[in-house]
């Protein structure tokens, strides 16, 4: 069954037709790529699925229902994860506080003003930061964490309301490259146990010709190609955009 | 009022609109460029005045005599800014921001009383202006020469910055800094000689603007604190760092004002409205609207976040039991001490506790909520006059008490609907702008709050008219009201505050609505202020304006500052502290004002983390020194 449906999906700012008529669909297990070239529209489409700009046209369904008009927080509400591009956790928070204040408001606890917040869904939190692999942590003041081990806490944070669709802007930006094959295999292990849809931007064409099941390619706010990982990189027009960058052809090796 | 009349008053706002937009263009040239609040923006102003007073004695009144005490007191209080830069401020730039904000407000404090000192509590009135002491006649109505020359003064000097800001080299370094500091730093841009040179221009520009008000104002002491309140606005309404923002909002409120006066009394469908009671407020309503609509002001832009500046806070560890046993002692020590106490000790100990409250309340949401307010008195003031006019209109004083705290939270849920809207600085400014509000409305409403007399006889009750029973009421009223407020900090919905402070859009992102999460910190702090003021109401017995204005609200800042921002007890030590200070220094000099700046400057420059952070960092440090 298809977790995410997007149909003819536009944005234009100003005179510039930033996403145009882009239409996919996402199956739950699935890891789908969004690439393209810089300024292809990558970020815009991804902000208009997390609540973050609103789309002039088109429609995107989660589950069914329209995520058009929604704030990121109603979006979570539904059951989507997110993760950013440049780490965004809570500093005065240990890394497992992190997980347990993402889990009070999922069981919709944030609102007591008497139990004391570090004391509830300890076991559940414990075991989300097993998961990917920093439960060693737990204690740590998220300030003091080295970037790939943030890049996990976020990860640990956006599983905590049970998604089945998670959202990740260039998950391995920033990261040396062991740490970018480890974390994205991580997360094709977690998507393909849990059933977790998982639309990402990446820049580095090694984890997504290594990781995605699907890659759709976008050239100037349009789909110019969409397929599995060897259609796309045999496909002339995606060669073509990305001639003289190099990386596409690159990874043929890897 | 007729037509010539409103012209009269329009060509007297623009004239007090120029002064004003003298003061606001450095204001807002120095915090752009060297993102510091300037506190002492308005002594510096005051500076100006007086120096020109004294000059334009021993120059004599001549043309040249004159212009060349305006220009030389300009001069002066701009070297003197140079100075206050170079020796107090540079010391700073790498502490916390709210602190370099703690340094300059000792600074207005120190120079208050320089005043006070150099040239006595009289108000003294300049001379007029040689050769301009006439007046033209202007569509009948006489309008005095000066008021033309200080019109033509304000679009020159916004000329001759626009010059020096867009043709200059050092304009274009100015801009750039305002712009991105970081960067301008890392294209190799000299700061500290450009922060230095903007607070000069920035000081001389307060000075002159206050020198050229010698023939139409008195130099009087309490005018820092009254023109920072205007100048303030002025930038926050032009927008933060524009200088023809500033001169914009500098006339719309210069006009206004004197529009206000100009106007009067007005009968309009069988209501009397008057105009002139209005002046009070006028530029606080402008701001409080702009800010709503436009939150970066008419001209300005929204800033930058900046890049790894903001000090990351450790986490909020439950206390020990080690710790919880020092309470438990403390609060003991606490109950006992009416046993050995003298009367004067108890009540001041009576106002330690009611202060205490008042600044964990504002630590409450400066703190882990991360909304530094400006204008928290208004909430301990509103606390205080509703339980004195609930007492007033024949409530017992028991209910009084339990209730006030709640208008107190009512006023604060409405005020801090606008306040959660906007962030940073300008958060801080609409604060102070509903704080202002309230002030005014209690100070000009004789028939109901008793106007600037306030209200008197309000006494505790017959079993709480002792000393020592009323300070057990306040023990137990204010240390319970510190010890509710911790314990939410360790509660789900205090993680939920410090999650939006941390990252706003992480919070978003995990399903927290960050803006009602303040909304509510905001009104439960105000809740908790408004009980502070209600048990300070019936412990002196009467209660005036006093206790919401602004002079009460920047108390309360540096309560929380002197303590330490980023540690729950900070906020106690500093309201003990601070109070203590100011109870015993007034008694022994006139001038307790300077000296107790000078200890918050030294307190600023040795302990930049606040005492109880001191204290902190000693103790891990000697528990680490132990373990190894």
């Amino acid at each position: 069954m298809n977790v995410l449906n997007v149909a003819k999906l536009s944005k234009a700012f100003g005179g510039v037709q930033a996403v145009c008529d882009v239409s996919f669909s996402l199956a739950s297990g699935e890891l789908l790529a969004l690439i393209g070239p810089n300024g292809a529209g990558k970020t815009t489409c991804f902000n208009l699925l997390n609540g973050q700009i609103a789309a002039d046209s088109g429609s995107a369904e989660f589950e069914g229902r329209s995520l058009i008009g929604l704030k990121p927080r109603q979006i979570w509400r539904l059951g989507v994860g997110r993760t950013f591009q440049i780490t965004a956790t809570f500093s005065s928070m240990s890394v497992r506080e992190n997980v347990q204040t993402a889990l009070l408001n999922f069981h919709g606890r944030l609102n007591s003003l008497v139990s004391l917040a570090a004391r509830q869904y300890l076991d559940e939190a414990m075991e989300l930061l097993a998961r990917v692999g920093i439960a060693e942590q737990a204690g740590r003041p998220c300030a003091v964490l080295a970037y790939g081990d943030l890049k996990r806490v976020e990860l640990a944070i956006a599983l905590a309301n049970r998604p089945r669709l998670l959202l990740m802007d260039e998950p391995t930006a920033g990261m040396a490259p062991p740490e970018r094959v480890a974390l994205m295999q991580l997360t094709a292990e977690l998507a393909r146990a849990s059933g977790i849809a998982v639309l990402f931007t990446e820049h580095d064409m090694d984890v997504v010709f290594a990781h995605a099941d699907r890659i759709l390619v976008l050239n100037r706010g349009r789909l110019i190609a969409e397929g599995k990982p060897a259609e796309v990189r045999a496909n002339r027009e995606v060669q073509e955009v990305y001639l003289g960058s190099g990386s596409l052809f690159g990874a043929a090796h890897a | 009022m007729s037509l010539s009349a409103i012209f009269v008053q329009l060509l007297n706002g623009l004239a007090s609109a120029s002064s004003l937009f003298l003061v606001a263009a450095g204001l807002s040239l120095i915090f752009g460029v060297t993102r510091i609040v300037n506190f002492a923006h308005g002594s510096l102003y005051m500076l100006g005045v007086y120096t020109a007073y004294s000059l334009v004695k021993t120059f004599g009144g001549g043309i040249l005599g004159f212009w060349g005490a305006v220009l030389a007191a300009g001069l002066i209080v701009g070297v003197f800014g140079a100075l206050v830069e170079r020796l107090l401020l540079r010391r700073l730039y790498r502490a916390p921001e709210l602190l370099q904000l703690l340094a300059t407000f000792a600074l207005v404090l120190i120079i208050r009383d320089f005043a006070l000192w150099a040239w006595g509590p009289e108000d003294l009135l300049g001379p007029r202006a040689p050769g301009l002491d006439g007046a033209v006649g202007i569509a009948g109505r006489r309008v005095p020469e000066y008021d033309l020359l200080l019109i033509a003064l304000g679009p020159v000097v916004l000329g001759l910055l626009w010059l020096l800001l867009t043709r200059t080299r050092w304009g274009t370094l100015v801009r750039a800094a305002t712009e991105d500091r970081e960067m301008a730093g890392a294209l190799g841009v000299n700061q500290s000689w450009l922060f230095t040179s903007v607070f000069a221009l920035g000081a001389f520009l307060a000075g002159l603007g206050g020198a050229i008000q010698i023939p139409r104002e008195p130099a009087v002491l309490t005018m820092d604190l009254s023109i920072l309140a205007d100048v303030f606005v002025v930038v926050v309404v032009g927008g933060m760092g524009s200088i023809p923002g500033a001169f914009l909002a500098a006339v719309i409120i210069g006009v206004l004002k004197a529009m206000c006066i100009g106007i009067g009394n007005v009968s309009a469908f069988g209501i009397d409205f008057s105009f002139s009671k209005l002046t009070l407020v006028v530029e606080f309503i402008v701001m409080a609207v702009v800010l709503v609509i436009r939150p970066w002001g008419l001209l300005g832009r929204s800033q930058g976040i900046p890049r790894g500046a903001a000090s990351v806070e450790p986490p909020l560890h439950l206390p020990s039991p080690a710790l919880l046993k020092g309470f438990a002692a403390a609060l003991l020590a606490l109950a006992l001490l009416p046993l050995v106490s003298d009367r004067y000790t108890l009540v001041l100990l009576t106002d330690i506790l009611v202060f205490a409250l008042f600044a964990v309340s504002l630590h409450f949401i400066m703190g882990p909520a991360g909304m530094h307010s400006f204008g928290h008195a208004a909430y301990f003031g509103l606390g205080a006059y509703a339980a004195a006019l609930l007492f007033k209109h024949a409530l017992p004083m028991e209910l009084a008490l339990l209730l006030a705290p709640f208008a107190a939270g009512l006023g604060a849920l409405a005020f801090g609907w606008f306040c959660v809207r906007l962030s940073g600085v300008y958060l801080a400014m609409l604060t102070l702008a509903f704080a202002q509000i309230a002030w005014s409305v209690v100070y000009q409403w004789d028939a109901f709050t008793g106007g600037s007399n306030g209200l008197v006889g309000v006494w505790p009750a017959q079993w709480l008219a002792g000393k020592t029973a009323f300070y057990y009421l306040a023990l137990a009223l204010c240390a319970g009201g510190i010890l509710i407020l911790w314990r939410i900090l360790y509660s789900p919905f205090g993680y939920a505050l410090r999650a939006g402070r941390d990252s706003p859009l992480r919070a978003d992102a995990i399903g927290i609505d960050v803006r009602r999460q303040q909304w509510l910190g905001f009104a439960l702090a105000g809740l908790f202020a408004g009980l502070a003021g209600a048990v300070y109401a019936f412990s002196k017995g009467s209660i005036s304006p006093d206790s919401l204005s602004i002079p009460r609200s920047v108390d309360g800042l540096v309560m929380v500052l002197m303590g330490g921002i980023q540690t729950l007890t900070g906020a106690v030590a500093g309201a003990a502290v601070f109070t203590w200070l100011q109870d015993t220094i007034s008694r022994q000099t006139e001038f307790w004002r300077a000296l107790l700046g000078g200890i918050i400057l030294f307190l600023v420059l040795v302990f930049p983390q606040g005492i109880a952070g001191f204290l902190r960092e000693r103790w891990e440090a000697r528990a680490g020194g132990s373990k190894g």
